[in-house]
């Protein structure tokens, strides 16, 4: 019994946030149809953001297709279906393991960086300095990283799944003597054009969601440097949540659209 | 200690009343206060007592409760978007530790609100004469190029005052100038205050522990005692005043 105020003051804490980011979004939406962006600063956040995660995603993405033929090839061959691996295997990449994973690790280690990041602005006052000298920390510094993150992730994306596909390959090559035109076009068969777009619209929303988060968990931390650690760790909880959320939908709608 | 200017008579920022509380903590309870032409006033008060939330609230980072506040003759308060922004840079705030943006040179922080305040694109050449006068007034034009975690305290706060004074501002507001730094650096930073005013023609709200910092800079000094102004007047006769907490401060 004692369990359900404490269950339900977290709950109505919960939805009091939710509530708190949709009205984050609405003022970072409005200051971006009112200002647009400052693009020589949105060109250096996207190479920041992906020049950061570029060896971790090359990495992930390569292993990703390797482990992903290992542990399937001897299912689909106790079945006499090996010629099925290349096209299960791509399209189990691109349509949700690819946009999922990535979109994690970049939760993980942009959506963290950008929290601590504001979190620390916040702590030093810099944000503050902004705002009194006249400049709009939200056009400035929320929604080029916002924006940053949500044109980059589709694009780290489709390179993870290309990496992916080659690790794929290099297994199957191994255990099953496939060659690389022979793979290729069993992969191209079953993946369509049709296939990408959802990915690309998809994984645009993870980016826009990891930026929010992190920015609103950065730009709202609590003073002390305490707060910067809380920004940087809720900011990777609740996205990696969110991008749960966001792929479950997103999957009902592809469903019921194509 | 400054002297009085004729121009004081003239002010240039005015607290009425004002009100403010976090929950059920009441930090400003009714302060009043009046800043005249190229006056500097010094605040004194004990931590908690609400000086910073009183300089956060004259620049709207803090929205009071209640009260009014009327910078350069106009109602600071009812003012926003462009409106607001025009009468802020007209404000210079230096933060106690400079706040200055880690991630930009002493050089590009001090182009930042040239930059992005107006969103116009002045050209290079004024661009750098500009940063390159604020940085001379600061005596720091050496370090144009360094980083922030290149620079010490005192440098941080001196290049905070250079990025403040490039909008040109007609009141400075100081929160703690000198806090952290060793006397030598304290007493420059407090001379560096005065030579701004003169420079710059600026009036100026202090808020300040270090006695030598008020001995240089204060025209008046005024005491905050929860929530309001307890006592003003000169540092003279502040240090003998009748009510033991005011004048515990100068011993």
């Amino acid at each position: 019994m004692a369990e359900k105020p404490h269950m339900k003051e977290r709950i109505t804490a919960s939805l009091a946030e939710l509530g708190e980011i949709g009205s984050f979004i609405g003022t970072i939406t409005s200051n971006f149809l009112t200002h647009g962006v400052n693009l020589q600063e949105l060109s250096r956040q996207c190479y920041r953001i992906g020049n950061k995660s570029l060896p971790l995603i090359s990495i992930t993405g390569f292993i990703l297709g390797l482990v992903l033929t290992l542990q399937s090839g001897p299912t689909l061959a106790k079945f006499g279906a090996e010629s099925m691996l290349p096209g299960m295997v791509a399209l189990s990449i691109i349509r949700e393991i690819g946009p999922v994973i990535v979109a994690l690790i970049v939760a993980g280690k942009v959506g963290s960086g950008i929290g601590a990041e504001l979190a620390s602005m916040r702590v030093t006052e810099q944000l503050d300095a902004m705002e009194v000298s006249g400049t709009n920390p939200i056009g400035f510094v929320v929604n080029t990283r916002v924006l940053a993150v949500s044109l980059m992730l589709p694009l780290l994306v489709l390179y993870a799944d290309a990496l992916s596909i080659l690790g794929s390959f290099i297994s199957a090559h191994a255990a099953y003597s496939i060659s690389f035109e022979a793979f290729i076009h069993k992969a191209f068969d079953v993946i369509h054009f049709s296939d990408l777009i959802p990915t690309v619209l998809k994984t645009f929303l993870f980016g826009y969601a990891i930026g929010i988060i992190g920015s609103y968990k950065g730009y709202f931390a609590k003073r002390g440097t305490e707060g910067v650690g809380e920004a940087a760790n809720s900011a990777v909880v609740i996205s990696s949540i969110s991008i749960f959320v966001i792929d479950l939908l997103a999957v009902q709608l592809t469903h019921l659209i194509l | 200690m400054s002297m009085a200017h004729p121009e004081h008579n003239r002010v240039v920022l005015q607290v009425k009343d004002l009100k403010k509380s976090f929950g059920n903590f009441h930090i400003l309870k009714g302060a009043n206060l009046e800043l005249g032409a190229r006056e500097n006033i010094v605040i004194l008060g004990h931590s908690g007592t609400g000086k910073s939330v009183l300089f956060k609230c004259i620049v709207r980072l803090i929205e009071p409760d209640a009260g009014d506040i009327r910078v350069l003759g106009k109602d600071m308060l009812g003012l926003k978007g462009d409106a607001l922004r025009d009468l802020r840079i007209r404000i210079g705030y230096v933060f106690q530790g400079g706040a200055l943006y880690d991630s930009m040179s002493v050089r590009q922080n001090l182009e930042f609100p040239l930059k992005y305040t107006y969103r116009t694109d002045p050209a290079a050449s004024e661009l750098n004469d500009l940063v390159e006068e604020a940085l001379i007034n600061v005596g720091l034009i050496e370090s144009i190029d360094k980083m922030p975690s290149e620079l010490s305290g005192g440098m941080m706060k001196r290049i905070g005052l250079a990025r403040t004074l490039i909008l040109k501002p007609d009141i400075l507001l100081y929160d703690e100038p000198t806090t952290g730094l060793d006397p030598v650096t304290s007493g420059d930073i407090s001379e560096l205050i005065l030579k701004v005013q003169e420079e710059y023609q600026t009036a100026s709200l202090i808020i300040s522990h270090d006695i030598k910092c008020i001995e240089i800079t204060a025209n008046q000094v005024r005491v905050l005692k929860e929530g309001t102004f307890e006592a003003g007047g000169t540092l003279e006769e502040m240090k003998h005043h009748e009510d033991p907490f005011v004048n515990s401060f100068f011993k």
